[in-house]
């Protein structure tokens, strides 16, 4: 790097520290606008950052080889990620990400964490988790920004697009264009109007009537997980603490998830309200929306309509001319981490570390970010919890079964004729969902992501609800012309790629089930193996240290149990196959000897059907 | 009247607050562990130490223990589930017993010995690591590096800093030192440092020592690890 480009770091970076402070943890927030600027976080920013916010080089360059966005080696001008979620890969996007490689004269194919580069730096081609456009799919990431509706022409007009230097504020519009595609309305999304009235109530009638009105709602968490948000609000409120905190998780990273991308684009203001009503029955000042990287083509709006609520004193210091009501929130950016959708792994990324899961108990309610009092909740409990306190909450208890009350919003894609945002009463089975959006002979639905559960058609009359199929709304459909050895191959690498390390068993566990998996996939595997990828599933689930770990082999083992067909019938026989062909490991031997007649082959030696010790 | 909880069936007293590891030490009974050493915050990262309450597995380092509470640490189930993290520690690395210095007083090994590991089971990953002598003291093998983060926490809460941090994530997880080559013999590392001292395995190893004590007299050579504990308690005899 010459002298003149480092001057321009360093100024960059010490601006950004006028502009956005020395604290610590806006660590990972100075790197992601330093990567932004110059396509990666030179090491000048390193000494920089390292310098003037009391960390040691090391974690700086620790959390840049953490977070899939950062990188301290320039990739290409233009940064360019498909998104790889097997919805993109059903939607043909191996076969334009081949055509992309062809046209820019790259060559060889791109694998997480491994990218095409091109020698003259103009452009990379990469992969990326899900980008949270499977309803629109395939879609890509340029520079951070999406791409949808991928198609032969619109990768042939990007090539054209790259070669030619234009910079992407000059690209076509539509390529950016994000549908939100509402199939079907709900409780919670037949309304975006927003005037305060959630405000106005609680102001009126006090935080504990809001409180008691969240409470009678019996609202659970949206996120999946399913617990009870009033009483994570009354434990934060009584727990000691200096400060307390709101974080809005809008980290949604599960594949094939997408509606919190819809709320924010429609449903903002509700989503606001909601944490701020949660701050005033808490007592919070400061709040957080934890933003993943992926939807930052959403933070000029979201930005926006914090400045106008600011405006309309429904933000900000005396809320609605409340003495004393003061909260505001700052939206954080994630980087390309799966984890930090674990809401003790999203407050180490808000206090700018590695997005690794903290021990719990304590948890969040008393010991979040700071260490004090935190409230974390998925984007759509905050809307719900809006809506509650402004309409009472007997109106969420008017839909859905006694343990799961009012609605559900689910993420529908794959193979269906209108993919896109569906909301549905709770206690609605799943042939409804199949029926609605015009899906047909379906083979399998994937409910609740990759970390979620595989349904065969016999699950079909069950009901999406807490108590039966508890879900954070990812709904993907697989027809019976697909392979869903393909869909567990997605998900063994994905979870490979995104354990953040921690513990033995998903670190290692994880990585062990992916290549278990190709071997079988690869026609290289044996009932062992079947029984192996069995035996370390098993182990993750009991003994990994979150979530993460816990659910990251669901899908081979739903598989096995249900769909063990897709494995079977790849297998060569049913005891040990080695994994490697013994007869061209002696290729070298035989080229350096000059043989290669009958004897000098290991085939030969071999009569057919028998086995092969190695 | 103390509070108690049962372990295999024996009777553990404890304090408030404690977990369930620190009342074991406390009372001489083991629990295997790697990543935990009492002088520092429990970690929970590499769950060697899961014992069974109740059908539900939890970490003893990190588990509150509570009054009347049946931990089970030692029946075939708890064991197999260990071995296997065990083999996932060994396939992980370069772990050549043979041809370690650290053989005999390892934790990792003798661990593995403890839980009835008699092979690493699982397909290596046989990973490039490379070997750090650039120290005048002190070596670092990656290759033997479990991830425990003893040396990430000592260097930090003792020894205030920071030298060692892990970088990357996923099986790339790996630890790094903070230096601007990156190597050790430019950190402010030092042989006296606490850091130097707390790897369970034969990861981060003094110069100019081998084979003192010859193999076959080494301190798990002797007796099991279940009887004679940390590495840490027998410094003297071990370095």
């Amino acid at each position: 790097m010459n002298a003149s480009t480092a001057v321009t770091v360093e100024g960059f970076v010490a601006e950004s520290l006028v502009t956005h402070g020395r604290d610590p943890r806006h660590l990972l927030q100075h790197l992601i606008r330093v990567q932004q600027r110059f396509s990666c976080v030179p090491d000048a920013a390193v000494e920089a950052l390292s310098a003037a916010l009391d960390v040691t080089r090391t974690q700086v360059r620790a959390a840049i080889a953490f977070y899939a966005f950062l990188h301290e080696r320039p990739r290409g001008a233009f940064e360019i990620r498909f998104s790889d979620n097997i919805t993109d890969r059903m939607l043909g996007s191996r076969r334009l990400i081949r055509l992309l490689i062809e046209r820019l004269e790259l060559s060889g194919l791109p694998a997480w964490g491994r990218d095409l580069i091109r020698d003259d730096g103009r452009v990379s081609v990469g992969l990326a988790s899900c980008t949270g456009m499977c309803d629109q799919g395939p879609a890509l990431l340029v520079n951070g920004q999406a791409v949808t509706n991928l198609d032969a022409q619109r990768v042939d007009r990007i090539a054209d697009l790259v070669q030619e230097g234009i910079p992407l504020e000059r690209w076509p519009g539509e390529f950016f264009r994000v549908e939100n595609n509402i199939r079907r309305h709900g409780l919670l999304l037949s309304n975006p109007a927003n005037d305060g009235a959630a405000l106005h109530r609680l102001i009126d009638e006090g935080a504990d009537d809001a409180l008691a009105e969240v409470e009678r709602s019996g609202l659970r968490g949206r996120g999946g997980a399913g617990f009870t948000t009033a009483i994570k609000w009354r434990f934060c409120r009584e727990a000691p603490g200096i400060d307390r905190y709101v974080v809005c998780n809008a980290d949604e990273g599960e594949p094939g998830t997408f509606k919190d991308r819809v709320l924010l684009t429609d449903y903002a203001d509700l989503v606001i309200e909601g944490m701020t009503v949660c701050a005033g029955v808490i007592g919070a000042r400061r709040g957080f929306l934890y933003l993943r990287g992926e939807y930052r083509y959403l933070l000029p709006h979201l930005e926006s309509v914090l400045q106008r609520r600011r405006a309309e004193g429904l933000l900000g210091t005396m809320i609605l001319g409340r003495d004393g009501f003061d909260f505001d929130i700052e939206i954080h950016l994630g980087a390309g981490a799966y984890i930090c959708g674990e809401e003790s792994a999203l407050i180490e990324s808000l206090e700018g570390k590695r997005g690794v899961t903290r021990k719990r108990p304590p948890f969040p309610v008393t010991s979040g970010f700071d260490d004090q009092p935190t409230v974390v909740n998925n984007v759509e409990t905050f809307l719900a919890a809006a809506r509650v306190v402004q309409w009472g909450g007997y109106w969420l208890r008017g839909e859905g079964t006694d343990q799961s009350a009012g609605s559900k919003i689910l993420s529908v894609s794959g193979d269906c004729a209108w993919p896109g945002i569906y909301e549905y009463p709770f206690g609605t089975p799943v042939h409804q969902v199949l029926s609605d959006c015009g899906a047909e002979n379906t083979q399998a639905v994937q409910i609740s992501g990759a970390a979620g559960a595989t349904l065969s058609p016999a699950d079909f009359d069950r009901i999406i609800a807490f108590e039966d199929l508890p879900t954070a709304g990812s709904f993907m459909i697989f027809d019976d012309s697909r392979d869903l050895l393909d869909m567990v191959r997605n998900f063994a690498a994905f979870f490979a790629h995104e354990s953040c390390g921690f513990c033995t068993p998903c670190r290692v566990g994880g990585a062990l089930l992916r290549n278990l998996v190709e071997k079988v996939a690869a026609g290289q595997g044996s009932e062992y193996d079947l029984s192996e990828m069995r035996h370390i599933g098993a182990v993750m689930r009991q003994a990994s240290y979150c979530g993460l770990g816990h659910t990251a082999p669901n899908h081979v083992l739903n598989t096995l149990d249900k769909f063990p067909q897709i494995y079977r019938r790849r297998l060569e026989r049913e005891a040990h196959t080695p994994s490697f062909d013994l007869d061209s490991a002696l290729s070298e031997a035989r080229a350096l000897t000059g043989r290669d007649d009958i004897g000098a082959h290991i085939r030969a030696q071999i009569p057919e059907g028998s086995e092969v010790s190695a | 009247m103390s509070k108690s909880f049962k372990l295999d069936g024996r009777a553990i007293p404890f304090e408030t607050g404690q977990t369930i590891m620190d009342a074991a030490l406390a009372a001489g009974v083991y629990i295997p562990h790697l990543c935990h050493n009492p002088e520092f915050a429990p970690h929970g990262s590499c769950r060697v130490c899961l014992v069974d309450i109740g059908g539900r597995q939890v970490s003893a380092c990190t588990a509150a223990a509570s009054e009347g509470m049946e931990v089970d640490s030692s029946s075939e189930a708890i064991q197999a589930t260990r071995r296997a993290i065990l083999q996932m520690l060994f396939v992980e690395g370069n772990h050549v017993c043979p041809a370690c210095e650290k053989s005999g007083a390892c934790q990792l090994q003798a661990v593995a010995y403890y839980a009835g590991m008699l092979a690493p089971h699982f397909t290596h990953f046989f990973p490039r690591r490379p070997v750090d002598a650039s120290h005048s003291d002190v070596i670092i093998d990656f290759n033997r590096c479990i991830l425990c983060e003893l040396c990430v926490r000592a260097s930090r809460d003792l020894d205030g800093k920071r030298v060692f941090a892990i970088s990357g994530r996923g099986l790339e997880s790996h630890l790094v030192i903070d230096s601007p080559s990156g190597l050790l013999g430019d950190s402010s590392f030092a042989v006296g440092d606490k850091a130097a001292h707390v790897c369970p395995t034969g990861a981060i190893l003094p110069k100019g020592r081998g084979y003192e004590t010859p193999i076959g007299e080494r301190l798990y050579d002797r007796e099991p690890i279940s009887i004679v504990g940390d590495v840490r308690a027998h410094e003297e005899e071990v370095v």
